[in-house]
């Protein structure tokens, strides 16, 4: 008798191209439609067709948002996934599929002969063997299958009534067989459903950055296609055009930039997406944004480099890249949300910092969780008008006025009697070339100033369990939220105490008290640990302990609750 | 002085204007200004966008709206500007070595984007301000710095380049001829999408071959039977090296990038608010 009331872990595998996607995002829709509270996360290789790619679908009690290597359900779609994922497989992994297909299945202590291919042909094509393999599941859970079968009506409506019949056809056969199997090897699911997850939205990373750009006032992309940023803009230019968003691809970043710069300076809530290569390229674009205090949102998603590197893996190698990009002293922040809910809050936040500063504002990301898809509820996000910190200049008006806070009123082309001069070269207040030692002087402490008021307005780290009262701080930032929420909870120590950053630069100073008298252990995906490195800048706090993983995986629950009960 | 009605473009004060005597932005400077009044336009409607370079100064000395960007990174910007609010008259002005060398690829991609811009190119075939360096369209055996036995390959033609990308608009001036650089700039001012003007002048400091006098010898005006729509013979134009045609080469009435992306005059972005009722019910389609 296998049970489980708390966890479980599906991991469905296959060849690109074979449809596992498509397996993941209806199963997705149909558990959360059921009330589980689900979560999905996936590996793949850079490639359109063949070799071997993996989608991890979790089922928990507990809003459990993590990757873990443990695989209790692996559904092999093709011949190489048993290869692919055996270090992740137990003797406890039950592995489902294709006797002929499996070669290994003669050595595997749990085999479920599950004819996939042979149901789909039954029902007229091998095209149903995803649709069959969804079946199998949620015939194992036992699921409503109404739910089920209404879903595939939405998902094919499109493909037209024969498609969806015949879905519905090769769904029943794979339910009725999941049934049977449940039954048999005396698999017994009792995670607890609750109606209120079936009211939450179903989102991944690349949508909620998306919906928060949209909330933050975006109305202007432009961008070169680079994974894993590509779906921000891909976001965007499917659903950004009815609240207005201008969408373009550039001809390379250097030009997508520049072009998002111009439509700034004409007022635009301007916002290029990328990954480190492709920033690369972008570098005395944000250089330009820092002198010439143009509003402007950069979405590195961060994947393994250098160079090509690892191109769909993740990694957060790039926060030294957003840190010091572009030549010369400027102020600049940056985001790091590890959450959907935060992803949607730090991405608006992210438009409304760029122009009420004047700066260019960083959003990193990663693959991990750009691809990571979970539920969050509405009411987790607050929605309001975004303000803009534009002005209707008047005939006299200099765009790089002097003030107390170094944050000039910023006039824009074509509104007002002024003229607005914005220039790369050193300037004087009315945006001229000028070379004069004292001026530069004036202006670059007036940049420079808005720094610390940036600073006092960082967003607080969050917070877990029983912080205040740990010896030891657990401090992660982006991505990494739900795996060091998760690995601390199962650890359950009350020695250790978590702390999240959503924002990594500037950092409030009033962090400083948060961690004094603590030891603090750094989790990053990464070789050096650059945030390790930054809280030693800035705060000039010790590190006691870099956990770091640069293998181009994230980091599994299983190896931070290994690592942390060393300290427990 | 402009006539009356018509808005002035020169700065409101004296300014230091950074270019050595004799130099030919001076006088493309002053028919870029008479140009931009006599066509009517209001400086708070225009914006001037350049890179860096001599040329690229230009719009540090007209009053009106101005973006200075880097080195190469004029069009790009200008398309940028262009896309955020149409309304505004938009003139991208650098030198050689910016739009055809460091800026190369965004000429190709704005000229097949063909949004309605102007662009100026201060041809001086040298790179003026870093000093003397062959640029692009420096001639073959052009003596510098760099290569002191002279330049060994052969100069770009952004007038054949221009033809063969289908640009809208082509055309070429030679500011020793004042009345008809102006008449040019106003058509291409004038012209619905993107519009090329090559503008042969000298560098007297550091080109020593290609004077006021060698532009005169080796240019000479298309002749009025010439007709422009037709890309073939203008190709052909085009690729003439020993003397080259002066004037509208090249045009071709093309669809604008902004019409192709649905954006609307009535609202540039700047006075775009958002709708959270839509984005209520985008995110409710998560659901
Ligand atoms: C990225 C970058 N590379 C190099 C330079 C140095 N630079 C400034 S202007 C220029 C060439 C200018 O030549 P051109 O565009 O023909 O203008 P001119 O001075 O001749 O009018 C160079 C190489 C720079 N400013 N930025
Ligand atoms: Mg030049």
């Amino acid at each position: 008798m296998r049970h489980f009331y708390n966890d479980l872990s599906i991991v469905l595998g296959g060849a690109a191209g074979q449809g596992v996607q498509t397996v993941e995002a209806i199963l997705m829709a149909v558990l959360k439609r059921e009330g589980y509270q689900v979560f999905a996360c996936k590996e793949y290789m850079s490639r359109v067709r063949g070799g071997s790619n993996s989608t991890e679908v979790r089922l928990s009690s507990k809003k459990h948002r993590s990757y873990v290597r443990r695989i209790d359900f692996l559904f092999a779609m093709d011949g190489n996934v048993v290869a692919h994922l055996s270090d992740r497989m137990s003797d406890k992994t039950i592995v489902f599929g294709e006797r002929e297909r499996i070669k290994e299945s003669p050595d595997l202590p749990h085999f479920v002969d599950t004819p996939m291919t042979k149901f789909a042909n039954e029902v007229g094509n091998p095209i149903f063997a995803n649709t069959v393999a969804v079946g199998v599941i949620l015939g194992i859970l036992g699921a409503e299958e109404t739910v089920f079968h209404a879903y595939l009506r939405e998902f094919f409506a499109r493909k037209g009534e024969e498609v969806v019949e015949k879905n519905i056809e090769a769904a029943k056969k794979g339910f009725r067989f999941g049934k049977n199997i449940a039954y048999q090897e005396d698999i017994e699911i009792g995670l607890p459903r609750d109606e209120k997850y079936t009211k939450e939205l179903l989102i991944d990373g690349h949508t909620a950055l998306g919906l928060g750009a949209i909330a933050g006032g975006c109305d202007f992309i432009s961008s070169y296609p680079m994974s894993p940023g590509t779906g921000v803009l891909t976001f965007l230019a499917e659903k950004g055009g009815e609240f207005g968003v201008v969408v373009d691809q550039a001809e390379d970043e250097i030009s997508a930039i520049n072009m998002a710069l111009g439509a700034s300076y004409a007022g635009a809530r301007a916002m290029v997406s990328t990954s480190g290569g492709g920033f690369d390229l972008m570098q005395e674009g944000m250089s330009l944004a820092g002198i010439i205090e143009t509003p402007i949102v950069v979405h590195i998603g961060m994947r393994p480099g250098p160079a090509t590197g690892l191109p769909t893996k993740t990694e957060q190698a790039d926060l030294n890249l957003a840190l010091y990009a572009g030549h010369g002293e400027f102020p600049r922040a940056i985001y790091a949300p590890g959450t959907p809910e935060e992803g949607i809050a730090m991405m608006s936040r992210a438009f409304d910092t760029a122009d009420r500063y004047q700066i260019p504002v960083f959003m990193l990301s990663d693959q991990y969780f750009l691809d990571s898809l979970s539920g969050i509820s509405e009411s987790s996000i607050a929605l309001s008008r975004p303000k803009k910190h534009i002005v209707e200049t008047g005939a006299d008006y200099a765009r790089y006025r002097l003030t107390k806070d170094g944050i000039s009123p910023r006039g824009i082309p074509g509104w007002g009697q002024g003229i607005v001069k914005v220039d790369s070269d050193e300037h004087d207040e009315t945006g001229h070339i000028t070379e004069s030692y004292e001026i530069r002087e004036k202006m670059m402490e007036k940049r420079m100033k808005r720094l610390s008021a940036m600073a006092k307005d960082a967003v607080m780290p969050t917070e877990m369990d029983n912080y205040a009262d740990a010896e030891i701080a657990v401090v992660s930032w982006g991505s990494n939220r739900s795996v060091l929420d998760e690995s601390l909870g199962a650890v359950r120590s009350k020695k250790l105490g978590g702390l999240h950053f959503a924002q990594v630069y500037p950092i409030n100073p009033k962090v400083k008290d948060l961690l004094k008298g603590k030891k603090i252990i750094v989790v990053e995906n990464n070789h050096r640990g650059q945030f390790a490195d930054l809280l030693v800048r800035e705060l000039g706090v010790k590190i006691s302990k870099r956990i770091l993983k640069s293998t181009g995986e994230p980091f599994a629950v299983e190896e931070l609750v290994d690592t942390f009960k060393q300290y427990a | 002085m402009p006539e009356t009605g018509k808005k002035n473009f020169d700065m409101p004060h004296g300014t230091d204007i950074a270019w050595c005597p004799a130099c030919g932005n001076f006088p493309l400077l002053n028919v870029v200004k008479q140009t931009l009044s006599e066509l009517g336009l209001d400086p708070k409607d225009l914006v001037l966008v350049s890179g860096i370079g001599q040329a690229a100064k230009t719009p540090q000395y007209v009053n009106a709206n101005m973006f200075n960007g880097l080195h190469g990174r004029a069009l790009p910007a200008a398309v940028g500007i262009k896309l955020a609010n149409r309304n505004l008259t938009v003139v991208a002005e650098s030198g050689d070595g910016d739009m055809y060398g460091e800026g190369g690829n965004h000429l190709t991609h704005t000229i097949r984007r063909n949004p309605d811009i102007t662009n100026i190119v201060h041809n001086n075939m040298i790179y003026g301000l870093t000093k003397g360096q062959a640029s692009p369209t420096s001639s073959l055996g052009l003596r510098n710095p760099i290569q002191p036995n002279g330049v060994v390959v052969d100069p770009f033609n952004p007038m054949a380049v221009a033809v063969a990308l289908d640009a809208s608009f082509v055309a070429r001036a030679n500011i020793g001829d004042i009345l008809q650089t102006k008449a040019i700039l106003k058509q291409a001012l004038e012209w619905k999408g993107y519009a090329l003007v090559d503008v042969f002048q000298p560098c007297v400091v550091f080109n020593k071959v290609n004077t006021y006098e060698w532009f005169k010898e080796h240019t000479y005006y298309l002749p009025d039977d010439y007709d422009p729509t037709d890309r073939q013979a203008a190709f052909a134009k085009a690729c003439e090296t020993e003397k080259m045609p002066l004037g509208i080469l090249y045009k071709h009435e093309r669809p604008i990038y902004e019409d192709e992306l649905g954006i609307k005059a009535d609202t540039p972005l700047y006075r775009q608010e958002l709708d959270t009722e839509k984005l209520e019910a985008l995110m409710k389609s998560f659901v």
